[in-house]
């Protein structure tokens, strides 16, 4: 549905986009994940065909949005960081507005009525969008890419500065829309593509570091995982008991955080569970295990791993070919 | 193009800058027409209103077009625009015309002051009604100006000084020219200058050269505004 190839974006001297290539089946729900300036924004821009691209190409069923650029804006719903809201507008004049403006044929009283539904904006349809909160800006946001039900739907991270139960509330609706639309979805925050996405794409300084299914990714990068364990006990002996788990690559104690139990940061090897020898080794020694919970990996923890791990690829390609790396 | 023409035309009333830009357009054409024709004029010429006429609009269009483009830009929604299905000429023309639209229905009200001369003698219709096309076209000129500074920057004030100072520079090039005491470069400016295209209005010809002249100016400028998206997109 969406085909992306070789796509490279200069401001200046500056290289926004270095050569990226992915693709996006049918019905897919993409999940877009970098850090903030990695270039999330502007492949999307380029897609949505805001933005030319210095070089490559970009096609949206089967359309190249350089060739024919209207054509190709039919097929695709746009919710840009900023939703491009005029603020005074009604929300009723602003969805007719974009009807008329994307030429719509539905029956547009009733195509309006199902996307107001859709995304639940019904109960602020006659209010100024100036005098709307946030949350609503954002569904008004997404209403309006909605219209036309186009094919490909394109939202730049659609929950940010929204409040925790907005953000639930978003994420469901995109969920929802994924059934019947091929969506892509930009964000920097790990969690939300993990709950929604089929595939993600992980993109750093411009290029690409990862495009899987979002289980092998967190499997791939959760290969070795971090627990936070509470014990009481004294702390050395702890340690020292600690290391000697077979499974065990590398622990710490990260100081007292309660009365009288001291927590430990501990990591296990790739691919093994240590929760059971945790628990035998410390009951054998009579040190009370009080709290285990597993430490979720975040953004950065990702990249450098992904990154390590291209780096590290990148090595053992070159000593095959007899290559030197820097 | 329809949808973006209608929201344009519709905002300058949803927005208080129609509002303000009609009174102030009539007010100031009002004292201008009765202060050179009833009050101290004592012939039936309007030449003197027509050349003020000239200044006025310099002065008044930017503020029709100031933030035509500058504003979706500043609130980004211009990122809806460029990435609905329509094409870059269509967008800046809707724009364009609805700033047009807004000047033309102010410059025919205003048209209607000639009526009351007909209760002090015999107004010249033939030179009123030539003039009022050449204003039209004219102000055409300008709204093209005040549409492309606009698309150049995201502040509306700066849209509209830096309008205002570009028109001014091409109206007063014949004031200028004249203190010029090269032939050949006072030839050129005199080509260029409004006011003397303007003059023959005043004395009653309807100049197609002149009409010509203002309505390449107009596209000239659209055209830019139209290249100054283009190159944005691609830089």
């Amino acid at each position: 549905m969406i085909e992306i190839k070789n796509l490279v974006k200069n401001y200046g001297d500056k290289q926004a986009v270095r050569g990226i290539t992915f693709d996006v089946k049918e019905g897919e729900i993409m999940g877009f994940l970098g850090p903030n300036g990695a270039g999330k924004s502007t492949t999307l821009n380029i897609l949505t065909g805001y933005l030319s691209a210095t070089s490559g190409t970009a096609v949206v069923d089967g359309i190249d949005i350089f060739d024919n650029p209207i054509e190709a804006k039919k097929r695709i719903g746009f919710l840009p960081e900023l939703p491009p809201l005029y603020l005074d507008m009604t929300v009723k004049e602003y969805l007719n507005f974009v009807y008329s403006l994307k030429k719509c044929k539905f029956p547009k009283a009733q195509h309006l009525k199902e996307i107001c539904d859709v995304v639940k904006i019904g109960d602020v349809y006659d209010r100024m969008i100036k005098n709307l909160s946030k949350g609503y800006r954002q569904r008004v946001g997404i209403a309006q890419a909605l219209i036309g039900n186009p094919k490909v739907l394109v939202f730049d991270e659609p929950t940010i500065g929204l409040d925790p139960k907005q953000i639930i509330e978003i994420r469901n609706l995109i969920r929802t829309l994924g059934k019947e639309h091929t969506i892509i979805l930009s964000t920097h925050i790990l969690p939300e593509v993990q709950q929604i996405c089929d595939r993600i794409v992980v993109i750093n300084k411009g290029k690409i570091v990862a495009n899987e299914k979002t289980e092998d990714l967190i499997l791939a990068v959760e290969g070795s995982r971090k627990l936070m364990a509470k014990i009481v006990g004294p702390e050395a002996e702890v340690l020292k008991a600690l290391k000697s788990v077979a499974g065990i690559k590398f622990c710490e104690a990260l100081g007292k955080r309660d009365m009288d139990s001291i927590s430990y940061m501990i990591e296990s090897e790739e691919n093994v569970d240590i929760r059971k020898p945790l628990f035998a080794t410390l009951s054998r020694n009579g040190w009370p295990l009080i709290g285990l919970e597993g430490m979720e990996l975040n953004l950065e923890d990702i990249f450098i791993r992904l990154v390590d791990k291209q780096t590290e690829k990148k090595k053992s390609d070159s000593k095959l070919l007899g290559k030197v790396v820097k | 193009m329809g949808a973006i023409y209608t929201r344009e035309l519709k905002s300058y009333f949803t927005t208080p800058i129609g509002y303000i830009f009609l009174a102030v357009f009539f007010a100031v054409t009002g004292f201008c027409f009765s202060y050179t024709t009833i009050l101290q004029a004592e012939s039936s010429s309007v030449s003197a209103y027509f050349l003020f006429m000239i200044f006025i609009l310099a002065i008044m269009l930017p503020i029709l077009t100031m933030k035509l483009f500058s504003d979706d830009r500043r609130s980004k929604t211009e990122q809806l625009l460029l990435t609905s299905p329509v094409g870059l000429p269509g967008m800046v023309m809707a724009k364009y015309l609805a700033a047009l639209t807004i000047y033309a229905c102010a410059l025919g009200v205003s048209s209607v002051y000639f009526f009351i001369l007909g209760s002090f003698g015999t107004p010249p219709t033939a030179i009123i009604i030539g003039n009022i096309i050449a204003l039209l076209f004219l102000g055409a000129a300008f709204i093209a100006i005040g549409s492309f500074m606009s698309s150049l920057t995201e502040s509306q004030l700066i849209a509209a000084i830096s309008s205002m100072l570009v028109i001014l520079l091409i109206v007063i090039t014949s004031v200028v020219s004249n203190s010029i005491p090269n032939t050949f470069i006072r030839t050129i400016l005199n080509w260029f200058s409004v006011i003397n295209r303007m003059s023959t209005f005043a004395a009653g010809q309807i100049n197609l050269g002149s009409l010509i002249y203002f309505a390449s100016f107009t596209f000239m400028f659209l055209f830019l505004t139209v290249r100054v998206y283009e190159k944005r997109r691609w830089s």
